[in-house]
């Protein structure tokens, strides 16, 4: 997976499907980044300054990526 | 920063730092002259780039973050150090797709190319059955495919590509085509046909009709994402539903081609001076041209409509394909040849008197092609002349 910064947000183009995908805001682009670092996706989030009412935007843009394999849950070991 | 920021599209029509992907064709050496070749192919130009300009460009590229490229030519195969650059390439996480009209597709490469994850690759048909292909691209062309696909199958290669240019002779045969990508575990590639290279003389006899251009569409919204097309359909948008894609003219903005020569052109479709915007060898390199050349910083200001700006279906076309109007003698800022609406062959009908500017360079060969058969002899006319066969002596040694 490769992550590309952009002024509108970040291009990210997964190498093993070959899609290519859109942040279409830098706050995601900091969500995104920051993921492995938090305990939760929504930790994650407020940690980004995502307000309580944006929350479920930022949810279902998540599950888009994990959908498209761009994130994927963390594996406990 | 000031207001909201712009749709997508918008910002990508705007240009981008760097290309997502671009096209790189390796070599005007070819085995084949297929009559639309859209590089004029078939003779290796003497300044091509060496394997270590190839590779200082593939570290450019890298830097710039551009995802993968499509590498083509003429035939990229036949370059000696042709798999040398595409190792090279995805260890440093270039992705690569490559189109080969599958002469050098043996067995054991196919098995080779089995085992990458990183590697796509596209085999080029025009025709679902051999005389409608071989018309197009030459005798033997055809077996050479078919041979090529059944060795990625028999080595277990999915999803490569069986790519397909839709003219008037094959518009027919798309069910045919998908059944052949099925047989041999490929994806389907459908993409236009454009005039340019070698293709600008035939295109008025090859591009489908426009009852054929309205089946194709409608045969492509019922296939959906099953079946590729690179985008290059976008001026079909015109029709309403767009197809699956950014529906964009990406030349110059999120695209690009560059030549074996280094030469960076905006599109690949667009092998023209007008469309030239420097060469990779220029000091500044790969990054300079697509960030400082002044043919893109025009490509990407805000582009006007001209004669289509008034026109309902300009927000879902817009306006078409550039190479297309430029080398069939249009206007840029109207409408493409193959307009939905039929305003095309109005303006083409007007344009009838004005000649169309010619391809260049011209890389042909000079006599006319000869049908491949392996163990043949045929020595290079020209050090410069690489056939992949050149050299090749059967029996000997």
């Amino acid at each position: 997976m490769a992550v590309r910064p952009e002024p509108f947000g970040a291009l990210l183009y997964h190498f093993g499907t070959r899609r290519l995908s859109f942040l279409k805001d830098v706050t995601v682009l900091t969500v995104v980044r920051s993921l492995a670092e938090h305990p939760s996706a929504r930790s994650a989030c407020e940690s980004a300054g995502v307000t309580a009412g944006a929350l479920p935007a930022y949810q279902r843009a998540l599950a888009t990526l994990a959908g498209s394999e761009m994130i994927h849950e963390r594996v406990t070991r | 920063m000031t207001g909201a920021p712009l749709p997508l599209v918008e910002q990508f029509q705007h240009g981008l730092d760097a290309p997502i992907c671009l096209t790189w064709e390796l070599t005007y050496a070819c085995n084949l002259s297929c009559v639309h070749c859209l590089s004029s192919s078939g003779r290796r130009d003497p300044g091509e780039l060496s394997t270590a300009e190839c590779k200082a460009l593939i570290d450019e590229l890298e830097r710039m973050q551009v995802f993968y490229v499509n590498i083509g030519g003429g035939e990229p195969t036949v370059r000696p150090d042709f798999w040398e650059l595409i190792d090279y390439a995805v260890a440093h996480r270039v992705g690569v797709k490559f189109s080969t009209n599958g002469v050098k597709i043996t067995p054991e490469v196919a098995g080779r190319l089995a085992g990458s994850d990183y590697v796509d690759v596209q085999i080029s048909l025009d025709g679902a059955t051999e005389p409608v292909n071989d018309a197009v691209r030459g005798p033997g062309s055809y077996r050479m495919a078919i041979r090529a696909m059944r060795s990625l199958a028999a080595a277990g290669c999915r999803d490569f590509k069986l790519s397909v240019v839709v003219t008037r002779q094959n518009a027919g045969q798309l069910d045919q085509f998908a059944a052949l990508a099925r047989e041999y575990g490929a994806q389907l590639r459908l993409t236009r046909l454009r005039p340019a290279g070698r293709g600008a003389s035939v295109w008025h006899e090859l591009h489908p009709t426009a009852a054929q251009q309205r089946a194709l569409y409608d045969w492509l919204v019922a296939h959906g994402e099953n079946v590729l097309t690179g985008d290059s359909f976008f001026h079909l948008a015109g029709y309403g539903q767009a197809l699956p894609g950014l529906n964009l003219c990406g030349a110059g903005r999120v695209v690009c081609l560059i030549d074996p020569v280094g030469d960076v052109y905006a599109c690949p479709f667009a092998i023209h001076d007008s469309f030239l915007a420097g060469n990779v060898r220029a000091d500044g390199g790969f990054a300079g041209v697509w960030r400082e050349s002044e043919l893109f910083a025009d490509l990407r200001r805000p582009q006007s409509g001209g004669a289509c700006a008034s026109c309902s279906a300009f927000d879902a076309c817009r306006g078409g394909c550039m190479a297309a109007k430029f080398f069939t003698g249009l206007p840029l800022d109207g409408p493409d040849p193959e307009c939905v609406l039929g305003h095309g062959e109005t303006a083409l009908t007007a344009a009838a008197a004005v000649t169309p500017p010619l391809p260049s360079p011209d890389h042909s060969r000079r006599r006319p092609p000869v049908p491949v058969s392996i163990g043949r002899r045929r020595p290079p006319d020209r050090a410069c002349d690489t056939d992949p066969l050149a050299g090749f002596t059967a029996g000997a040694g």
